[in-house]
């Protein structure tokens, strides 16, 4: 018999202003490869730093987009845990991130609410930061369950709206 | 691809165009690879019995939807597949607009994706602004989405990309 699985967080538990806990994270250059393999992105800059110094004139090779938002995933639902699903997520990169770099990634709730159809969210700024310099944002929406037993992945169709 | 006039674009408007199979199906290989990138240890996909409580069974991170879609390095016989966002290059070309940019890029995430699936992408030209002038020169504004769907051709995920093209202040008109 399995034990019944409980959200952590629900809607009721989180307030505009709230800080997520912060994550910090050593980036090697087996962090970049790996992510840029895991993302099936194959071009050298992320793998090679000769290619990555002398043709995109960059210092080293560097993060990949896609593996920066499987970063903020993880960011997003270490906070939620496996009942908070994200709705969408807005990116702007502003900078790369190197194998050295200690990445702080850091999010506020700026906004909570229940749609339409029921479904709770919550909406985040997340900042991607290495020391004071801001290298990625994302605004994220994640639903979360508004009681014990809703599950916002539950919804289909015309109840969810993301 | 030969030049686009202001007809031609309202014609491109809300068409799907550059539809594509994933080249594999979705498979958890890829979702632990990535999970473990990242040190993401959300029990839904390491832990069956929670994925079969929370969705319904195995589901990979959402933020992986354009992970089905990178093609192999090498496949065998393989003719020159068309490039990610190829309508923003039709655009750049089309419009005689020799510099670009993407400003940023949306997903909105819809039916879960799962092990198994085989989705779909296509590209829809959504907005091209009138000729905008901007601290980077003149140019032209667009949203293009590219949409993902599963084998049931249920939407599962939409990313949009706001891209500016642009001729360089005080460059040659």
């Amino acid at each position: 018999m399995s034990t019944p699985v409980r959200p952590e967080l629900l809607l009721g538990d989180v307030g505009v202003g709230d800080a997520l806990p912060e994550l910090a994270y050593p980036v090697t250059a087996t962090t970049v490869v790996l992510g840029a393999l895991a993302a099936r992105d194959w071009r050298p800059m992320h793998h090679d730093k000769d290619f990555a110094v002398e043709r995109n004139g960059t210092r080293d090779i560097f993060l990949n987009t896609p593996n920066q938002a499987a970063w903020f995933e993880r960011f997003v639902t270490d906070w939620t845990g496996p009942f908070g699903r994200l709705r969408r997520m807005t990116f702007r990169m502003l900078g790369s991130v190197f194998p050295g770099d200690t990445m702080a990634l850091r999010g506020t709730v700026t906004g909570t609410g229940v749609d339409r159809t029921g479904c709770g969210w919550a909406a985040l700024d997340i900042v991607l930061a290495v020391g004071d310099e801001t290298k990625t944002t994302c605004a994220a929406a994640v639903a979360l369950p508004v009681t014990e037993d809703d599950n916002p992945w539950g919804r289909r169709g015309d109840r969810w709206t993301p | 691809m030969s030049a686009i006039g202001p007809g031609d674009i309202a014609g491109m408007i809300g068409v799907p165009q550059y539809v594509e199979e994933g080249s594999f199906p979705v498979e958890r290989g890829y979702v632990w690879t990535t999970c473990s990138s990242v040190e993401n240890g959300n029990p839904l996909f390491w832990d069956d019995e929670v994925a079969a409580q929370v969705t319904g069974g195995p589901v990979a991170p959402p933020t992986m939807i354009s992970v089905w879609f990178r093609p192999h390095h090498w496949a065998p016989g393989r003719a020159e597949a068309a490039l990610p966002l190829q309508i923003h290059f039709d655009l750049k070309d089309g419009l005689d607009l020799p510099e670009a940019v993407m400003s940023d890029n949306t997903i909105v995430f819809h039916e879960p994706v799962r092990p198994g699936d085989r989705l779909t992408t296509s590209q829809v030209l959504r907005s091209v602004s009138e000729p905008k002038t901007t601290r980077l020169g003149r140019g032209r504004f667009w949203v293009i989405d590219v949409e993902y769907r599963n084998q049931r051709g249920e939407l599962a995920a939409v990313e949009s990309y706001t891209g500016f093209g642009y001729r360089r202040a005080g460059g040659a008109s």
